[in-house]
């Protein structure tokens, strides 16, 4: 899932200053289940606001919330359609994919982000969330046991680890796990450390930051006539 | 308009409603300017019902729930605690006294505790005053009287 945190209100404030309407619209896919932008912390953030701007001299400005199932796809932006017409500013607490899913289908309402996205990542204990994917558009977790460098390790090494590995831990923080480390166990689990003696080729990058903003397309999805974008 | 404070009290169901209403059977004097809403847990209390009621325009907010390991849902009064925590921080944020806000544990048979935490609670609010949040007496007392009712319907196994 892709995971996020809130911002803080005093710059949620500041972003949405000029605005006497402001519709909150938290999203109910990845930002719920990280518990930053569900129903939940829309009725937060949308409180706190209101408090804050009061406190700050602008009691008349109206701040309501409301949550949609999924922000990064058209169809379920549907039914804010006609209430968005109301307001003035929308602040989005869905991932920056939903706020520019929002940005694009109301050109004349501002959009604003409430919470700072981090990472693909996964729930690895209650109220704890680790990156696991960076989005590199060439998964190679199958030569490495299913541990990726490129996202774990702080250095990307691919042809294992560099001369910071302390007792499993990465120089950059005794929190962090050395990436290395776990591959390294985890081949040694499976009866494969011979598979690491060999030397990786190096990454193909033309998948990731190569080009300009990446786009899927599946031809056989697409309706007739509706073919991708330009 | 008065312009004296008022505290909120999220009381758990199991030690300090038992606990308050202990103080009462033994004619303990505290300040009235107290309003128990009753729980089911500690556990139950949502982060967004105690901003609620600073929005709402309540000047202090007390959690009371039961002592550290005796809850009868085994750890809600932790959760609470913590909750009550994150509150705090975004108390700070919006520019309102974190100290408004303050958890505590007794347990059912703490009648004396009870009337010591109201007053306790009152001493801390005294000197930072009505809340900037307060719209009216009508408008605060309306918002309890609606958050009373919510906390029963939690405790009927309601929506929360």
């Amino acid at each position: 899932m892709i995971v996020a945190d809130r911002k803080k209100i005093p710059e949620i404030r500041d972003m949405v200053q000029g605005h006497n309407r402001i519709l909150v619209v938290g999203c109910g896919t990845c930002v719920t289940v990280c518990l930053a932008g569900g129903e939940r912390e829309t009725g937060i953030i949308g409180s706190a606001l209101r408090m804050s701007l009061k406190l700050a001299g602008r009691e008349n400005v109206a701040v309501h919330e409301c949550t949609i199932e999924r922000q990064c796809e058209d169809a379920f932006i549907d039914v804010l359609g006609q209430r968005v017409g109301e307001y003035d500013a929308i602040l989005s607490l869905g991932c920056g994919a939903g706020v520019q899913a929002l940005a694009e289908r109301f050109p004349k309402t501002a959009v604003y982000p409430g919470l700072n996205t981090q990472f693909m990542g996964i729930l690895e204990s209650q109220g704890v969330w680790a990156e696991k994917c960076a989005g590199c558009g060439n998964c190679r977790l199958g030569q490495y046991f299913g541990i990726c460098p490129i996202t774990r390790c702080s250095k990307r090494q691919l042809s294992g680890p560099c001369g910071s590995s302390r007792n499993g831990k990465c120089e950059v923080s005794e929190q962090t796990d050395c990436a290395w480390q776990l591959i390294y166990d985890r081949a040694k689990s499976l009866g494969k450390v011979a598979m690491l003696e060999s030397v990786a080729v190096p990454q193909d990058w033309s998948t990731s930051n190569d080009g300009g903003a990446r786009k899927v397309v599946r031809e056989d999805q697409c309706i007739a006539g509706m073919g991708p974008k330009a | 308009m008065t312009q004296q404070p008022v505290i909120l009290a999220f009381c758990c169901h199991y030690c300090a409603y038992a606990a308050a209403d202990m103080a009462g059977s033994m004619r303990l004097q505290y300040p009235s300017n107290v309003r128990v809403l009753r729980f089911p847990c500690t556990g139950k209390i949502e982060e967004n019902h105690l901003l609620a009621a600073f929005e709402k325009g309540v000047d202090g907010v007390l959690v009371a729930g039961c002592l550290e390991g005796g809850c009868h849902f085994l750890e809600g009064n932790l959760r609470a605690k913590k909750r009550v925590q994150r509150v705090k921080q975004i108390l700070g944020e919006i520019g309102i006294e974190p100290e408004r806000l303050e958890m505590f544990n007794l347990s059912s048979a703490e009648g004396p505790r009870f009337a010591e935490i109201v007053k306790e609670m009152n001493a801390r609010i005294a000197p930072l005053g009505v809340s900037p949040l307060r719209k009216s007496e009508t408008h605060l007392e309306n918002g309890i009287a609606e958050m009373a009712l919510q906390a029963e319907k939690a405790i009927q196994g309601g929506n929360r």
